[in-house]
């Protein structure tokens, strides 16, 4: 059984063509393989993040993480790097969408790609991946605790013009959504909003809150961790991905 | 959750860092998921410099009592100056 993976910082072509820094892990296994799209948390491109990126490898996903701070501050570390960004007033979501565009691009011309690539966030990447989701043309979605997706016109910004919930007619693939039952925003409340637009707009999605977690469950070196709710999570993305990610 | 919140500050005055002092000009404080705190949130202060590398800045990220009882020390450091003469416009440096 090969389940060895490779897995290193790399250069691609994100919004406008712009040069930026991302992470790539790849089985070592025959292909060919889907890809997913791992945005990474508002803490930035950080070690626990690569850490995901390289799981998916070893389950066999071609795994690619943009650094959506790289603009700010090329080559610095990660927390310098978030600093910067937040410093300038955070990511806009169109800047996010081209950089994640061109990781949708480097999965699907790697030579062992079947094709299907997803994209799952965390966090302000969970956001994120719900703008993306209903702008790019990916195969499936994950967001994980999401906050904002449904926000006020007091919340929005010049960075972040639109609520992305009120994006949610403009959705192309299936969306799972996992959620702490615990978490103040994305809160139940919130969630429920959610699920009612894409119910009325006859959406495909799956979601899942779970009981004893708040915010950022998944994420085991803070105290966030909830082991029950990341285990049950990570057994909801295998088995969606693996539905909606399988070559044809 | 994430805030998204940010308030940032014009400052004057001076941040030591790794490489050593270096002149600050902006303060940027938000409360939300920290760097490294072991905390689901922090009150998070972090002291730049325009252009300067991206390195080159101090941040500290507190509990939000911790960031109250700091926010006191520095009004309660202050009032026992007396002398509100000390008290200039930022920017207004060696002006007489």
């Amino acid at each position: 059984m090969e389940d060895g993976m490779t897995a290193e910082s790399i250069t691609i072509q994100g919004h406008r063509g712009d040069d930026i820094e991302a992470y790539l892990a790849r089985p070592l296994a025959a292909g060919p393989f889907p890809g997913v799209v791992v945005i990474h948390h508002m803490p930035g491109f950080d070690r626990a993040t690569k850490e995901i990126v390289r799981t998916f490898a070893v389950y066999r996903y071609a795994a690619l993480c943009p650094n959506l701070f790289h603009r700010y501050a090329p080559g610095a570390k990660a927390g310098d790097a978030a600093a910067a960004a937040r410093a300038q007033g955070g990511v806009p979501d169109e800047q996010c969408v081209g950089d994640v565009a061109g990781a949708v691009s480097h999965l699907r011309e790697l030579a062992d790609s079947n094709g299907k690539v997803g994209v799952i966030g965390y966090c302000s990447g969970g956001r994120q991946t719900y703008v993306v989701a209903c702008t790019l043309d990916v195969d499936a979605a994950v967001d994980c605790y999401g906050g904002r997706v449904v926000a006020s016109a007091e919340e929005l910004s010049p960075v972040h013009p639109v609520a992305p919930i009120d994006m949610t007619p403009q959705l192309r693939c299936p969306l799972l959504g996992l959620f702490g039952a615990q978490d103040a925003n994305p809160s139940p409340v919130h969630v429920a909003r959610m699920e009612e637009k894409l119910r009325v707009h006859g959406k495909a999605y799956e979601f899942h809150s779970y009981e004893g977690a708040g915010h950022a469950f998944f994420s085991v070196d803070r105290p966030s961790y909830r082991v029950e709710a990341a285990k049950e999570g990570w057994k909801r993305i295998w088995e969606f991905f693996g539905r909606h990610l399988a070559g044809s | 959750m994430c805030t998204y919140v940010t308030t940032t500050t014009e400052i004057e005055g001076s941040a030591l860092g790794p490489q050593g002092w270096f002149d600050v000009d902006h303060a940027v404080v938000y409360f939300d998921h920290p760097q490294d705190a072991a905390l689901e949130h922090a009150l998070s202060i972090d002291f730049r410099q325009r252009n300067a590398d991206p390195s080159t800045h101090v941040a500290v990220e507190l509990d939000a009592q911790s960031a109250r009882l700091l926010a006191r020390a520095i009004l309660e450091a202050l009032d026992l100056v007396s002398d509100t003469a000390h008290d200039r416009p930022v920017g207004s440096k060696g002006a007489p």
